[in-house]
């Protein structure tokens, strides 16, 4: 499943620094990830977090994702 | 807009610092409903707090308002601030006092004023043991 996750979030920000999917309990269904792209640069967090929500809207709708934590960053 | 979805709404416009979560400020069923709560009392915030579980339909009245899939969601000044991860991250850079400040002024200043409201209509979508 991780690696589902890792395929979407790839797609969704091809330009990125670091795309990192951690399965925190090994269940499959909690996950951290983390995204470091330059596009994040001047956004809010929230909007941060929504670009990372859109990309996983279809796991997180079907509840593939029971927990997600979400770790974000432009390019320092 | 449905009934369900005005008094969402009118508790976000209308409490200073309200956060959407699984339980209640006594009782929490969900970590990272607690990690918000806690962000919030470790800079003396005071908050209201509203339990989506009660009836499936406030989680999803709730994100069509607000864009955010998922639970907990912290509000300032009618103003989605984030979930548990921002909120955390906030506090540990001082952002969280600096948005609350901005937002609120000094109001906000209440540790330990917490209290938890309903949105939904009444006793009726309560289950009653037997009933």
């Amino acid at each position: 499943m991780s690696e589902r996750l890792q395929e979407l979030l790839d797609a969704a920000f091809p330009d990125a620094r670091e795309v990192a999917v951690v399965d925190r309990t090994g269940g499959g269904d909690h996950f951290h990830v983390t995204v470091v792209d330059g596009r994040f640069g001047g956004l809010s967090l929230v909007d941060q977090h929504r670009l990372v929500y859109d990309a996983l809207a279809e796991p997180l709708a079907d509840g593939t994702i029971h927990e997600l934590r979400i770790t974000t960053r432009g390019e320092a | 807009m449905s009934d369900l979805r005005g008094r969402i709404k009118d508790t976000i416009e209308r409490e200073p610092v309200v956060v959407f979560i699984k339980g209640t400020h006594e009782q929490v069923f969900c970590g990272n409903s607690d990690r918000a709560l806690q962000a919030l009392r470790g800079v003396g915030a005071g908050f209201t707090t509203v339990d989506v579980l009660p009836d499936p339909r406030i989680r999803e009245e709730l994100s069509a308002l607000s864009s955010w899939p998922t639970i907990p969601q912290v509000f300032v000044a009618g103003e989605l601030v984030g979930g548990a991860d921002i909120v955390q991250e906030l506090a540990m850079t001082g952002q969280l006092e600096a948005t609350l400040d901005e937002r609120l002024g000094e109001s906000w200043r209440r540790p330990g004023d917490e209290r938890t409201v309903s949105v939904t209509d009444g006793p009726g979508l309560r289950v009653v043991p037997g009933g």
